[in-house]
């Protein structure tokens, strides 16, 4: 058995192509710890969504090997949820049909699965909007819809690939914040990438730098800031200083 | 209603910023539809009178209207047209389901779609009378071989929007189903048909209109029953009045199935409203 809910042993992935071989990811290792938030920051387009493909078990590496709570990751795992870049909502179907996609597919009861829908919606603050189709929603909306499709799996672990990227910084902040919330009442423990590093020293317990292309990971930093976090604290010059060493660590 | 509809056919979508009065808007519709056929009934009377036609050539809507009335009352009008709907419902049945499952396999494998492509294509290039004769010597002048020719015209527009429509499914919904664990029924069903369908309606709107034409293509060619049998008839007796009656009903039925996938169209994708 392990201690680690999550690990990544010496995992690395190659796309092969017509135009040639693509090294993505290269000999990539890290742990997760069960509670813990970690994030991964990194250059765009280091292969960050790659590396949380593999962590998903939505990718096979070429080499090496994910392990969920001890055991070899070969394939998505019930206890995973991931939250992509985009939404990926199903159009029509409505809000609360959204949420409740996981747990049809699960084969949940319906009356179980009508119960966690209404739990996690109101978890992201959208129980008001529950009847309606994406269509009217705005980007902020749509993610918390995604997040609560996350959530109403109940998963151990949640994956976020910079699930608030697309969207303007007060809207991020707020999402942030309730994510956060929701991490410590839930217990959860959660792995985001991002390239938004005070997004990231914001949330975490630990950030891991990645390298430019093939990723791999080339600096790790505790990020020691008081849990809850106080309001402001965006603005402290302990945060401030975390930010800037990591920034001092990410090579273009 | 009618002129939108054609317009939804030909994919120019047309985007109303706010609903308007349900009730307001349906009497408008039918208000539009009943002058437009008043305006072409007055224009077929007048030019009927005018041009002072033998009764063969162009007889006027009155003539028309009393052999429909008296072919319909006769039963003469139902004996046929429904030997042509058994045909249309027969063919539509088996087109749609040979189109859609060869067009779910194409779309699915590119090697498939580069093996039989080319014939499927090329068979387009030879049209449904041509090969009738042939179909007719095969399974016999009844209502197979025009069930059989009426599908093979229903086949093509409908393989090819199946195509079209399982392709656009978006690969991060695919992601998404595979992250949760879906089976590929789960996958097909809560995913594929419901995104491919709108295209797939689009596909089941041309070929109903289709069906109509393979059905009288086959009876034209060699057949004792149906409507393209009677207006085929009705020419060897001089009969054009008749002929008219046979037509507007043709014209009824493809009017018919067209608004019936319409309406099946705006409930099943009401969530685009």
């Amino acid at each position: 058995m392990s201690d680690f809910i999550l690990q990544a042993v010496a995992v690395s992935k190659t796309y092969y192509s017509a135009a040639g071989e693509l090294e993505a990811v290269a000999d990539i290792n890290l742990t997760v710890c069960p509670g813990e938030f970690l994030c991964i920051v990194g250059p765009s387009g280091c292969g960050k969504t790659t590396l949380l493909q593999l962590l998903a078990g939505l990718l096979p590496p070429t080499r090496g090997e994910v392990r969920l709570a001890g055991v070899p990751l070969t394939e998505p795992h019930p206890d995973i949820a991931v939250v992509f870049q985009k939404p990926h909502l199903m159009p029509w179907r409505t809000v609360r049909q959204n949420v409740l996609l996981p747990l049809q597919v699960a084969g949940l009861p319906t009356d179980e699965a009508d119960r966690r829908a209404a739990e996690a919606l109101s978890l992201v603050r959208l129980a008001d909007f529950a009847d309606v189709y994406p269509k009217s929603l705005s980007g902020g909306m749509e993610q918390r819809v995604a997040v609560a499709r996350a959530l109403a799996q109940h998963p151990r672990l949640l994956l976020l690939d910079e699930p608030f990227g697309a969207l303007d910084a007060l809207t991020r902040e707020r999402l942030n914040r309730r994510l956060l919330h929701i991490w410590q009442t839930r217990r959860l423990t959660a792995v985001m990438v991002t390239h938004n590093i005070r997004e990231a020293v914001y949330l975490a317990d630990r950030v891991l730098v990645l390298s430019p292309r093939p990723a791999t990971v080339s600096a790790e930093f505790s990020i020691d800031l008081p849990r809850p976090r106080p309001d402001g604290i965006e603005y402290s010059e302990a945060f401030g200083r975390l930010a800037y060493e990591i920034r001092q660590a990410i090579r273009e | 209603m009618f002129i939108d509809s054609f317009s939804k056919f030909y994919s120019l979508q047309v985007r109303r910023g706010e609903k308007q009065n349900r009730t307001l808007k349906f009497s408008l519709e039918v208000a539009s539809i009943i002058a437009g056929l008043s305006l072409t009934v007055a224009v077929w009377a007048l030019a009927a009178k005018l041009g002072g036609y033998p009764v063969f050539i162009l007889p006027d809507p009155l003539t028309v209207w009393q052999e429909l009335v008296k072919a319909a009352s006769g039963g003469l009008l139902w004996y046929h047209a429904q030997a042509t709907l058994v045909e249309i419902m027969g063919g539509l049945a088996l087109g749609l389901t040979a189109a859609t499952t060869a067009g779910y396999f194409l779309a699915k494998s590119p090697l498939l779609e580069r093996l039989a492509g080319p014939y499927i294509v090329a068979s387009q290039s030879i049209p449904a009378i041509a090969i009738a004769p042939l179909l007719i010597i095969w399974f016999g002048s009844g209502k197979l071989s025009k069930v059989i020719i009426c599908a093979l015209v229903v086949f093509f527009p409908v393989l090819v929007n199946t195509i079209v429509g399982i392709r656009s499914v978006d690969d991060g919904l695919q992601t998404l189903m595979r992250s949760l664990r879906a089976s590929r029924w789960q996958t097909f069903t809560m995913l594929e048909v419901p995104a491919a369908l709108p295209v797939l309606l689009g596909g089941l709107k041309i070929g109903v209109t289709l069906s109509v034409i393979g059905a009288v293509v086959g009876e034209f060619v060699g057949a004792d029953r149906g409507l393209g049998y009677l207006i085929n008839l009705s020419k060897g007796l001089f009969n054009t009045p008749l002929m008219f009656a046979a037509l507007i009903t043709l014209a009824a039925i493809s009017l018919a199935l067209y608004l019936l996938v319409s309406g099946l169209e705006r409930r099943l994708l009401a969530w685009r409203e």
